[in-house]
């Protein structure tokens, strides 16, 4: 076992350098945390699509971190051919703080740049014990709530913003109301993560928490690993649609000559292929086929956009997570 | 001061590459810290470095980097003591685990402290029954800043101790001091100077930690955030100036705290030889 692990290492130490020069092109996807999977599968296809299709080898790394700190890392001169990240707000920002892509980058490709989207489910323990049904159920008493901090995590944002968004659907279009709502959910949260993959941890391993918010790829994933004896998926009346987007980054494709291939690496995405990949990692495919055929594996339930409650990222980030926001209001004495 | 001349030669020499390489691996870092934060107006800085959230974090940080240092004084300072003056089978490998804190990868120590440590853990469970919560509390903060400062008082005291015969003791005994006059009288003042410095070593360890912290801490705003923490939080809503603004603050508190104890220590070394 040992040995043939090291013969394992030596051979690819060996090989490494000779692989990557028979590679022509090679492309760096700055990726975020819970996508490693997903793009582990995508890169071998895509560089066998590339290949039958124009005979040119390309090799994809990619680099999976918090999607925050990964955008940091190309604003501060990473030179990623491609971002795909957790949230539009992070994309922005390559915008914003560097000029490295055109302020509107996310009208390039079919829905809002988001080839794959989620959802934010709860996970609660075996057989629910709490009898949670819906987002009502989190701010009762006695009730303990898992999820991340949103002022570091941008899956935490998602719940943050879901449970805003059901609170006004329910009690009227009041913000006031809403902050009360939340509050009173964040009031039952005794431990704020830093990451999304952090709160899993938390609920599944250190058994805290009665539920836990939770992105849908990640619960499906916590049911695959730990099965589904131990936890089980609750799908609330309200949620919200997450598009995680991606974007070729112009000025350095430019600098570095691999604009034809960076874009056919975002477009393959949204092609059978690709959304086959997506959904056998428990992203919700946009493509009307896939859709169909993956229906089962993903319920239908009543979605709301940041856009259309929240006028956009850059607003409900202002609004909500910026210092001062709704999110430090509840926490302020 | 001009004309000085120094008995060990290439004085010149060794200082010009001592303050070129201070500079660049200290200062100029630093140094863009400082301007970073020039972005901001006075006004703003304090208003960032003041905030309600931010104040809670200093005390909890410098608080429980302080609580964890004096614990590692005392069982520190016994550690090493055991170690070099008694003999025992495993004593070399209580040794090497002395340094284990030094080479662990920090998330590595918070996950493994806070998987001990929670409700469900082999101590979490025994405490929890009596009402002490360790992870998720600033307590759990305290244990682990307690964890990753050991080795630099145990390392800083040890060949102390080694280099003080037990023969000095035997002859205190000897003389007639009583074990307490030992300790206080002898033992104490030789390895004061030592101690003092692990102490700082390992309460400057402490408040740059972040790693094992974050996965014990439960980050609870007001309640369990490091001070860390809220740099990296401002990070990730790309607020480059507020982050460093509180690095600032860090730094100078820090620096301030170590000057101290620098200063301390030479005054106690001053006092402690002029009566030999």
């Amino acid at each position: 076992m040992k040995t043939s692990f090291l013969k394992l290492v030596l051979i690819a130490a060996l090989f490494a350098p000779l692989g990557a020069g028979a590679a022509d092109i090679t492309l760096l996807n700055v990726s975020y945390d819970p996508t490693r999977e997903l793009y582990q599968d995508y890169n071998a296809a895509f560089a066998k699509h590339w290949e039958a299709k124009t005979g040119n080898k390309v090799a994809v790394k990619a680099s999976h971190g918090g999607s925050g700190k990964q955008a940091r890392a190309v604003i501060d001169g990473l030179d990623a051919d491609v971002a795909t990240l957790a949230l539009a707000y992070d994309v922005d920002q390559l915008y914003e703080k560097a000029k490295l892509i055109p302020k509107d980058w996310q009208k390039r490709l079919p829905h809002n740049s988001a080839p794959y989207t989620s959802t934010i489910v709860f996970l609660v323990r075996k057989n629910n014990p709490k009898a949670i049904k819906d987002w009502d159920d989190l701010i009762k008493p006695g009730v303990s709530v898992i999820t991340p901090n949103p002022k570091t995590s941008g899956g935490a944002r998602w719940n943050y913003l879901a449970a805003w968004a059901y609170s006004l659907k329910k009690n009227g279009p009041d913000e006031a109301k809403a902050k009360e709502f939340v509050g009173k959910l964040y009031k039952n949260v005794p431990v704020l993560d830093t990451g999304a993959r952090g709160s899993t941890t938390t609920f599944v391993e250190r058994g805290i928490g009665d539920i836990a918010i939770s992105w849908e790829n990640e619960a499906f994933l916590a049911l695959k690993e730990l099965g589904p004896d131990k936890f089980e998926i609750v799908i609330p009346s309200l949620s919200i649609l997450a598009e995680p987007t991606v974007t070729v980054v112009d000025k350095i494709v430019d600098k570095r000559k691999t604009r034809a291939v960076a874009t056919a690496y975002l477009e393959h995405l949204y092609s059978e292929e690709g959304q086959e990949i997506a959904a056998k990692n428990y992203y919700r495919p946009t493509l009307e086929s896939v859709a169909k055929k993956y229906e089962s594996q993903f319920p239908k339930l009543n979605l709301i956009t940041i856009d259309e409650v929240f006028g956009g990222w850059q607003k409900a980030q202002k609004t909500h997570f910026a210092d001062g926001g709704t999110f430090d209001q509840i926490y302020a004495k | 001061m001009a004309k000085t001349k120094n008995v060990l030669p290439g004085f010149n020499l060794s200082l010009g590459y001592t303050l070129l390489y201070l500079s660049l691996i200290v200062l100029i870092p630093l140094s863009a810290a400082f301007i970073k934060t020039a972005e901001l107006s006075f006004n703003e800085f304090w208003t960032i470095v003041t905030a309600p959230r931010v104040m809670a974090s200093y005390k909890l940080t410098f608080g429980a980097s302080l609580i964890g240092a004096l614990i590692n004084v005392v069982f520190g300072l016994l550690t090493a003591w055991v170690l070099t003056r008694y003999t025992f089978p495993g004593k070399r490998l209580v040794d090497a685990l002395v340094d284990l804190p030094f080479a662990l990868p920090t998330a590595v120590a918070g996950i493994a402290l806070t998987a001990v440590y929670a409700g469900n853990g082999w101590i979490g469970s025994l405490l929890e029954p009596h009402g002490i919560k360790v992870a998720f509390t600033p307590l759990g903060v305290i244990v682990a800043l307690t964890f990753i400062g050991l080795p630099f008082v145990v390392r800083t005291v040890q060949p102390v101790l080694e280099d003080l015969e037990a023969e000095t003791e035997e002859a205190a005994a000897s003389l007639g001091a009583n074990r307490w006059q030992t300790f206080f009288k002898i033992i104490l003042p030789a390895v004061w100077p030592a101690l003092l410095t692990g102490f700082a070593l390992a309460f400057a360890r402490a408040i740059g930690e972040y790693g094992s912290v974050i996965f014990i801490a439960g980050n609870m705003p007001m309640v369990s955030e490091i001070t860390p923490l809220i740099i990296i939080t401002k990070l990730e809503q790309y607020d480059y100036a507020g982050a460093t603004a509180v690095a600032v603050v860090m730094l100078i508190i820090s620096f301030l705290l170590l000057f101290a104890i620098n200063g301390l220590q030479w005054w106690t070394n001053r006092r402690l030889n002029i009566p030999r």
